[in-house]
């Protein structure tokens, strides 16, 4: 029997889909047989970014944005963990949009869950980089004016490894995309379809349910070209599954010291040993 | 005749801003300032306002795309609150650096970390030195009336400083308080038209922007804009004046309560001001002499002006919503106590307590708990410590 995850009560709303995401995560977790002692998960600040307040284990809960250069600190200090990324669409794509670019160049070992509503939900209703062109919101009365990020098509075009796209309302399909950008080596995105019941209006379960279809068991998700096609494919239909995953070294495999060896944080460093050295140039 | 409303904090500023009516407000939602670019975003939408707004993507784009607009010739103004101002930071010196009269609404949030959301002072302390003016408002009045003298003071060709008005989130920003406004056509004739010497994209006179400054100049422009800052006392007083003849409210560096006769006093910022006036009523009624001392102008630092009105207490506590971690007190306190010093004012005994971080609730009881160390101070006691902590846990 694997270990079964606590759980704590979330101030989420009722009908939110980060509680599916959640239910997901942890069935994830415990599928893959990881204890809490032996993950993190990574948080900015928002409704996703909660994530480590309702689910007992190891966290670290930062600022608006910033959940990716942490988890590249954690991940480079102790490679033994498994580091989990959980954070929304205007925390990974807006504010922290650098981040998002430059992580993936980095190709760190952790898995990137986006819970993507399409808004900005904790600060009451703004269009985030995801929101489609028109959507009238709380701050955009006319409508956004600027074309939505293209996910999944950016992570592509910089070269990230494994690029997927899951749908809250899917749990089952959910915990094995998840289980898999967990089980992959290399930095791992996946973009979470998540109704907002609240501020989105417009991107509804229902709006996303008839339009989410499941990529066929043929695709073949080592084409990059097709994988473009599909990370562009947001409209009328939109594809779920692993669109891109691809073998690449990690950032880690390129330093031995990194590769070899304890991880660093269980490294014990003397500084007697650099003294021999230094006494050669006195 | 004056219009009388009832308006939050939030309101009340958003208000003011569509009444200056500027030519770029660029903003990015945080609680709890949040509210005001949605307000104003509302008026663009009904065409109150002829403000080109810009929903950016962080609040260093924000202060960024102000920058842009001012340095451009227009008039700009934000709105932002903790961490959004900490985002803010490197801009926030470019504006004071180029001498740009930027202004903005900051709804006083603690700074992450950890993550809280309520109201304490360590944002806008944290950016005290960033060469912006900062005025304080103890009520949506006062944020309405500092942002209507914000742009005349900035703007102002000794000054030419960006401004920062504060108020208190949640406190001030969400609660609804009555508050006289006044008719557009005088806050129009009041703010007047922005007719900047220097500006970006002027055919007859075109100009460089922040260029390379060496060790050559460098820090003439920083002793200009040290001197900008000292001009700033002398025409955020005529700003006042004419205000007060405008409205009959007066303002000054500080505003002193009950004062004259008083051996101990208190000096705290915004809204806690007024729960302190509370307990002055209350304690005069008892007979105690106890006074407070509530600052507007924190940069430019009053500093002769505060430490002469102080001169005359006995004993004197100077409540900080910010801890400045120097193991030494908090930011007011340091202010205050140099400038006491400086100003050669002997007089009084001066105790520092930090209270509200994180939003923490400041209770009649705890400011009474004050005066009454105060007094006791006063009796004549002494003081056996300085730097204290009041309303935590320990
Ligand atoms: C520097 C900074 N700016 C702004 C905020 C306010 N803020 C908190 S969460 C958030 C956006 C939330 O949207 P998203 O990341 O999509 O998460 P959601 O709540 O939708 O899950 C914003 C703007 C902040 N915390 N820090
Ligand atoms: S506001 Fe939206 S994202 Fe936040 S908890 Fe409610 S439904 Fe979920
Ligand atoms: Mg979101």
């Amino acid at each position: 029997m694997n270990y079964e995850y606590k759980l704590y009560e979330p101030t989420w709303c009722p009908g939110c889909g980060n509680y599916m995401i959640r239910t997901a995560l942890k069935m994830a977790l415990e599928g893959l047989g990881i204890e809490p002692h032996e993950a993190v998960i990574v948080s900015g600040i928002g409704q996703a970014a909660k994530m480590p307040h309702y689910i007992k284990i190891n966290g670290f809960n930062g600022l608006h944005g910033r959940a990716i250069p942490p988890a590249i600190g954690i991940k480079l200090s102790n490679k033994n963990l498994k580091v989990i990324v959980e954070s929304g669409d205007g925390d990974s794509y807006g504010e922290g949009g650098n981040h998002f670019i430059h992580g993936i160049r980095r190709n760190i070992d952790i898995a990137h869950f986006v819970h993507n509503n399409q808004i900005y939900g904790l600060t009451k209703g703004q269009a985030s980089p995801t929101t489609a062109m028109g959507h009238k919101t709380t701050l955009q009365y006319d409508g956004v004016k600027i074309e939505p990020i293209q996910p999944l098509a950016l992570a592509l075009t910089m070269g990230a490894g494994f690029v997927a796209r899951g749908f809250s309302g899917d749990i089952q399909r959910l915990v094995s995309l998840m289980k898999e950008a967990i089980n992959y080596k290399g930095y791992a995105l996946v973009d979470i379809l998540q109704p907002c019941v609240v501020w989105n209006k417009v991107n509804t379960f229902s709006w996303y349910r008839d339009r989410v279809y499941y990529l066929p068991d043929d695709y073949d998700y080592t084409n990059k070209k097709e994988a473009m096609e599909k990370a562009l494919e947001f409209g009328d239909r939109i594809p779920i599954g692993i669109l891109y995953k691809v073998e690449k070294e990690t950032y880690g495999d390129k330093f031995d010291f990194i590769k070899k060896g304890l991880p660093l944080v269980d490294r014990e460093l003397n500084p007697l040993d650099a003294e021999k050295l230094m006494n050669e140039f006195i | 005749m004056a219009i009388r409303e009832r308006l939050s904090g939030n309101e009340a500023v958003a208000y003011a801003m569509k009444q200056i009516n500027p030519d770029v407000v660029a903003a990015f939602p945080i609680t709890p300032s949040t509210e005001i670019p949605q307000y104003f975003s509302a008026y663009v939408a009904n065409g109150e306002v002829n403000t080109e707004f810009i929903p950016v993507e962080s609040e260093h784009s924000a202060m960024s795309a102000c920058i842009g607009a001012q340095a451009a010739g227009g008039r700009a103004m934000t709105a932002t609150s903790a961490n959004g101002l900490a985002l803010m930071w490197e801009m926030l010196y470019i504006a004071s650096g180029a001498r740009l009269p930027i202004v903005m609404a900051c709804v006083n949030r603690a700074l992450s970390g950890p993550i809280n959301i309520h109201n304490d002072h360590s944002d806008s302390m944290g950016a005290r030195d960033s060469g912006w003016i900062q005025l304080y408002s103890e009520s949506s009045q006062e944020a309405y009336d500092n942002m209507l003298m914000a742009h005349r003071i900035a703007e102002h060709p000794d000054v030419l400083l960006p401004v920062m008005v504060c108020q208190d989130g949640f406190i001030t920003s969400h609660a609804i308080e009555n508050i006289e406004l006044l008719e557009d056509e005088k806050v129009k004739e009041f703010v007047g038209e922005y007719k900047p010497a220097h500006y970006l994209l002027n055919k007859e006179n075109p100009i460089a922007i922040g260029p390379l400054d060496h060790f050559t100049h460098y820090f003439e422009h920083k002793r200009q804009q040290a001197e900008a800052m000292r001009n700033a006392k002398k025409v955020i007083l005529e700003v006042a004046d004419e205000f007060y003849k405008l409205t009959g409210r007066k303002y000054g560096y500080f505003e002193e309560y009950k004062t004259d006769d008083a051996e101990v006093c208190i000096v705290v910022l915004n809204s806690t001001a007024g729960t302190a006036k509370f307990v002055v009523d209350k304690m005069r009624e008892e007979g105690k002499k106890v006074g407070l001392v509530k600052p507007r102008v924190f940069r430019p630092f009053p500093a002769p002006e505060i430490a002469g009105a102080l001169a005359r207490f006995k004993a004197v506590a100077v409540m900080d919503k910010a801890d400045s971690f120097n193991a030494a007190g908090g930011p007011l306190f340091t202010e205050i106590t140099s400038a006491v010093l400086a100003h050669g004012a002997t007089g009084p005994k001066f105790i520092n307590y930090i209270y509200g971080l994180g939003g923490r609730d400041v209770k009649a009881d705890d400011i009474e708990f004050i005066y009454n160390k105060l007094l006791e101070i006063a009796a004549p006691g002494k003081v056996d410590s300085i730097y204290n902590y009041i309303g935590v846990r320990e």
